[in-house]
């Protein structure tokens, strides 16, 4: 380790703006940066199965709120969203005193907060086109096999549906890897933080902002690559049969 | 005709003995910017105000001329100054390197102050790395108040950046700040005057070490009026040894 940070710090000696404390702003937000997106997307995704099933309720009252909650959080910018939590939740009487305050003061919670509810809408209306575009064959097959509707949608609908969500859910994905740059709006170091920092500091924005569009390319590479290799074995099925 | 004539000549001879008796200086037009609160403004019904306009009035009685003052945008101010619309610029104008090439500067007289902010209920002493430590403190991004924080106080506090001095103001209101560092003159407005008046100010004000806080404001003349220079520094030195310097100062930057 010792030996990293020489050779390190004598590549780096030839400039002024890259230097180990630099990098670890980067580094920092590089971990805050995945921390958010990540948590925000599992949460999200949890919260997105039931409410996309609701969402295709017959009965009115599970249906509209569902609905409701969708077209709020599709119809606004996620950055007014942020500042609603962020700052919104101070006006209300008496909050400093209760228990809620202890995780809302710090930025991080109120952005995983509008991030999770943000993802978690779009994730809803995209498993909802999933489980509406079953094919009526095989809701017709597991009926006929006697299976319960729970049954059902554990074992044919679902499966099925997230198969056909996962090209649009890994564009939910790079997108919220991309939206989570404006984390830095709260005073979140995140990697768009980091580099905003870096720039403010030494008036240097091509450096600054290239280093981290780079880190973001490496990120979203990761993201498409994992998703490929995901789809290439989960829909090995709807391949041409030779090939 | 003739009685023109004697009287011109008269006045010409008046001044010719004034301006001997005050060597190379004579009356003379400062260029400034307005406006740029509170060191150079106008008061509603129209009259330049300021630091710097009062200082540097202050600064022509001791020396004993006439000083007019010239409004000129920012950006053509040290062009104005070369040619010769104005005799000196006091418009805040930060002392640096590349303006010493084109003009010759004052001492310094001031160095814009920065000063720590915090609510009236937070115990906080005398900024340092033990009274700072776990605070969290704001400030606005890439500002040299970032610089200073981030520099001195980096590893034993967190600190938050923030866009605007309005987003920061927002969240000390809330709790979510223990103490922000900003320029004197802006805390002064919108944290000790507002309303609920619920700030005070921590410690000194602060203007050093120059690395970070500059040079300060200087006087700007032409490079060959080096006794026109001299004799504000030397006003200037007088202004700070009677007491009129403070006074002023006081009045813009007092709490």
């Amino acid at each position: 380790m010792e030996a990293l940070m020489n050779w390190l710090e004598t590549q780096l000696a030839d400039n002024s703006i890259f230097t180990l404390q630099t990098l670890s702003y980067y580094g920092d937000g590089l971990v805050t940066t995945v921390q958010l997106v990540a948590l925000s997307l599992i949460i999200g995704l949890v919260m997105a199965i039931p409410l996309a099933i609701g969402r295709g309720s017959k009965r009115a009252w599970i249906r509209l709120p569902i609905f409701f909650y969708c077209y709020v959080f599709r119809g606004t910018p996620l950055l007014v969203q942020l500042y609603l939590i962020y700052y919104g939740v101070v006006f209300v009487e008496g909050i400093q005193e209760t228990w809620l305050w202890v995780i809302l003061e710090k930025p991080f919670v109120p952005a995983l907060i509008a991030f999770t509810l943000n993802t978690g809408a779009y994730t809803t209306e995209i498993f909802r086109g999933a489980i509406k575009a079953t094919p009526r064959g095989e809701i017709e097959a597991a009926r006929a096999y006697g299976m319960s509707r729970g049954l059902m949608l554990r074992r044919i609908v679902l499966p099925s549906a997230f198969r056909r969500a996962l090209p649009a859910y890994g564009n939910e994905v790079i997108f919220m890897l991309h939206a989570s740059a404006i984390a830095s709006v709260v005073t979140i170091m995140d990697l768009t933080g980091a580099a905003r920092f870096v720039y403010a500091r030494f008036y240097a924005p091509f450096d600054a902002f290239l280093f981290v569009a780079a880190i973001y390319l490496c990120l979203t590479f990761s993201i498409i690559y994992f998703f490929r290799h995901l789809e290439k074995r989960l829909l090995a099925h709807l391949k041409p049969a030779s090939g | 005709m003739k009685f023109q004539k004697i009287l011109s000549l008269g006045v010409l001879g008046a001044a010719m003995i004034a301006g001997s008796a005050n060597a190379e200086v004579r009356d003379i037009r400062i260029g400034v910017d307005v406006p740029y609160e509170p060191m150079e403004y106008r008061t509603p019904e129209g009259e330049l105000t300021g630091f710097d306009i009062e200082l540097g009035n202050a600064l022509c009685a001791e020396i004993g001329i006439q000083c007019e003052w010239v409004v000129q945008g920012w950006d053509g101010i040290i062009p104005g100054l070369q040619a010769r619309k104005y005799d000196a610029i006091m418009s805040s104008m930060t002392i640096n390197e590349q303006r010493r090439e084109q003009v010759l500067f004052s001492d310094p007289y001031i160095t814009p102050p920065s000063a720590w902010f915090a609510p009236k209920d937070v115990e906080i002493g005398t900024p340092s790395d033990e009274t700072l430590e776990g605070m969290t403190i704001g400030v606005q991004r890439g500002t040299l108040q970032d610089n200073y924080v981030t520099d001195m106080y980096g590893d034993v506090a967190d600190v938050n950046r923030y866009a605007t001095a309005d987003d920061m103001v927002l969240d000390m209101d809330s709790g979510r700040l223990d103490a922000v560092f900003l320029d004197f003159p802006i805390g002064k407005s919108t944290l000790l005057d507002s309303e609920a008046g619920n700030y005070k100010v921590v410690g000194e004000k602060i203007t050093e070490p120059k690395e970070y806080f500059g040079e300060g404001f200087g006087i700007a003349f032409r490079q060959r009026d080096e006794e026109l220079a001299q004799a504000f520094n030397e006003a200037l030195a007088t202004l700070k040894e009677n007491g009129t310097y403070e006074e002023i100062y006081a009045e813009y930057f007092g709490e």
